[in-house]
């Protein structure tokens, strides 16, 4: 025993003090995030579930007046879906093509840090100026009315950058040699990125996907500018004035009634129901497709 | 099925920077060559101008002659992928594709190459796994990922891989430096029996590998401090190792310098 601690020198107390005092830092840390994420989820979730029933993910807001209980938000879930699904439908491939120019052909070129600087000037953008950006392009100089695909191009400026980041930092993380091994075999370059490359990358770049798509279906101010304010279904997202689930909630949290408070809540919980959903989802096809699955 | 390669006055460069310096030689058919030297005297280097992984790293590039029988790697028009589909490579690390199982790793090659017919690739793969000494160790678990297996099996997976698109010449890096003693015996084994019917190049730190594995053993050394590699001398390897006609190559297979 003694020969031991002889052996091994027993740990000063000044260390001991640091260990301690570092490790309380750390937990403190920890606390003080965990905080305004807990308190947000429980303040919607026990204020949502007031009005989070059937009747709110099945009807609008048509002919319901303002003081009128009921009435619902399909329109809205309806409507963010559709814009969100059509700025990924942009964004990813573009987003998905430009981090593979980045990291596979790029390589230190003047157009690849053009492109790179760029990116990061556009993550920069705050969302409302890509709102008035489309508002002034897209309709008031071509032309075309206050629509769903309006609000989904504002949505896909910010998804941009956001894919493009994510997706390249994910590819740069495919170790050379796989590249290599690929080549070595007779691969064309294109096929080695196309087999290989993607594939390793998988997992991460739909993680980068969602999280992007996560930030945007979240956004208020560009769809304000560009889908406008209904309270009717529009299924249709390139004719009319869409309605979506932050702006839904913008606009009934505006009413001075409890019954549009309850409903701005119940909005609320559905869009974090709506971006776990998709979280959980994207998170199965990464389990399902990930390498250290034995299939 | 095994080509003779034939090199001539050949410079590598990265950038402007020169790492090998006239180099010529000619690489036998059905043997197995080996390249000793000391760290940094440009082996890898000359060994991936072989097949044209040289140029892969930006600003790398290449001048003088190489000959695979008659044609020259580096003339026009010859496309560096249907090189590497010629001239195989086996890397210093085990690089199996972490997304694929062990099938798909050996039917990699193939598969990657738009060549798919699920009755002949079996075939294939199954003779590529028998030829890097593995089939029997994996026969029941080509379905699992490749990246599961040991280091060694990993190294004789990727030896498989290689030898699956069936190619003239092999080309190893330091292929055994990652792996305990018996996968080194068992890769060496293996060394053996493919000389039969390949081309082989191996580039070695360990001079008994060289000795054991190799019929003709090249000797790089650095020029000097900062001057590009050079070759010293090419033999047959039992003269190199007994009676090497330059001063430099006994001094560094005698352990007294390098």
């Amino acid at each position: 025993m003694t020969a031991t601690a002889r052996v091994l020198p027993a740990i000063s107390t000044g260390r001991r003090v640091k260990n301690t005092f570092v490790q309380g830092l750390v937990w403190l840390a920890f606390g003080l995030a965990i905080i305004p994420l807990i308190s947000v989820l429980w303040l919607v979730v026990k204020n949502g579930l007031a009005r989070f029933d059937l009747t709110f993910l099945t009807h609008s807001m048509r002919g319901i007046a303002p003081r009128d209980a009921g009435g619902g938000a399909y329109h809205a879930i309806l409507g963010t879906l559709e814009q969100v699904a059509i700025a990924t439908v942009i964004s990813v491939p573009i987003g998905l093509l430009t981090a593979i120019y980045l990291v596979e052909y790029g390589q230190g070129r003047r157009l690849a840090r053009t492109i790179s600087f760029f990116v990061d000037v556009m993550t920069g953008i705050p969302s409302v100026v890509a709102g008035l950006f489309i508002l002034a392009f897209w309709i008031l100089i071509l032309g075309f009315g206050f629509s769903g695909f309006a609000g989904a191009l504002a949505l896909s400026i910010l998804m941009m950058p956001t894919v493009v980041r994510s997706a390249e930092e994910m590819l740069r993380l495919v170790p050379t040699e796989l590249r290599e091994a690929s080549y070595a075999l007779g691969v064309p370059k294109w096929r080695t990125i196309v087999r290989v490359v993607l594939p390793t990358a998988f997992t991460g770049i739909v993680t980068g996907v969602m999280l992007a798509i996560a930030r945007v279906a979240g956004e208020t101010a560009p769809l304000l500018l560009t889908v406008f304010i209904t309270n009717s279904i529009n299924e249709d997202p390139f004719n009319g004035p869409q309605m979506g689930l932050p702006l839904y909630i913008f606009d009934q949290m505006g009413r001075p009634n409890d019954t549009a408070i309850d409903r701005a809540w119940a909005g609320a919980l559905t869009l974090i129901l709506i971006v776990m959903l998709l979280n959980l989802v994207a998170r199965v096809i990464a389990w399902w497709r990930s390498p250290a699955k034995a299939r | 099925m095994a080509k003779q390669i034939e090199v001539a006055d050949l410079d590598a460069y990265y950038g402007s920077h020169k790492a090998i310096e006239g180099i010529s030689m000619t690489i036998e058919p059905r043997s197995v060559t080996a390249f000793i030297g000391p760290s940094g005297c440009g082996k890898s280097t000359f060994l991936r101008t072989l097949n044209r992984m040289h140029e892969v790293i930006p600003g790398a590039r290449v001048t003088g002659k190489i000959r695979l029988e008659d044609q020259d790697l580096y003339g026009a028009g010859v496309d560096p992928v249907s090189v590497r589909r010629t001239v195989g490579m086996v890397f210093q690390r085990p690089n199996p594709f972490p997304t694929m199982s062990i099938f798909d790793n050996v039917a990699a090659g193939l598969r990657l190459n738009g060549r798919v017919r699920r009755s002949e690739l079996e075939g294939v793969v199954e003779k590529s796994l028998r030829g890097a000494n593995l089939w029997n160790e994996v026969k029941d678990r080509l379905s699992k990922p490749g990246a599961g297996l040991s280091g060694g099996q990993q190294q004789r997976l990727c030896i498989a891989r290689a030898i699956a698109v069936s190619p003239a010449v092999l080309l190893m890096d330091e292929p055994c430096s990652a792996l305990d003693p018996i996968s080194t015996l068992a890769i060496e084994d293996l060394i053996a029996q493919l000389k039969n019917d390949f081309t082989i190049v191996i580039v070695t730190h360990n001079m008994q590998q060289a000795a054991r594995v190799s019929d003709r053993t090249a000797f790089f050394n650095l020029a000097g401090p900062g001057k590009p590699g050079k070759l010293v001398e090419m033999d047959d390897t039992s003269k190199i190792f007994t009676t090497p006609s330059e001063k430099a190559t006994e001094d560094y297979i005698t352990g007294r310098f390098g």
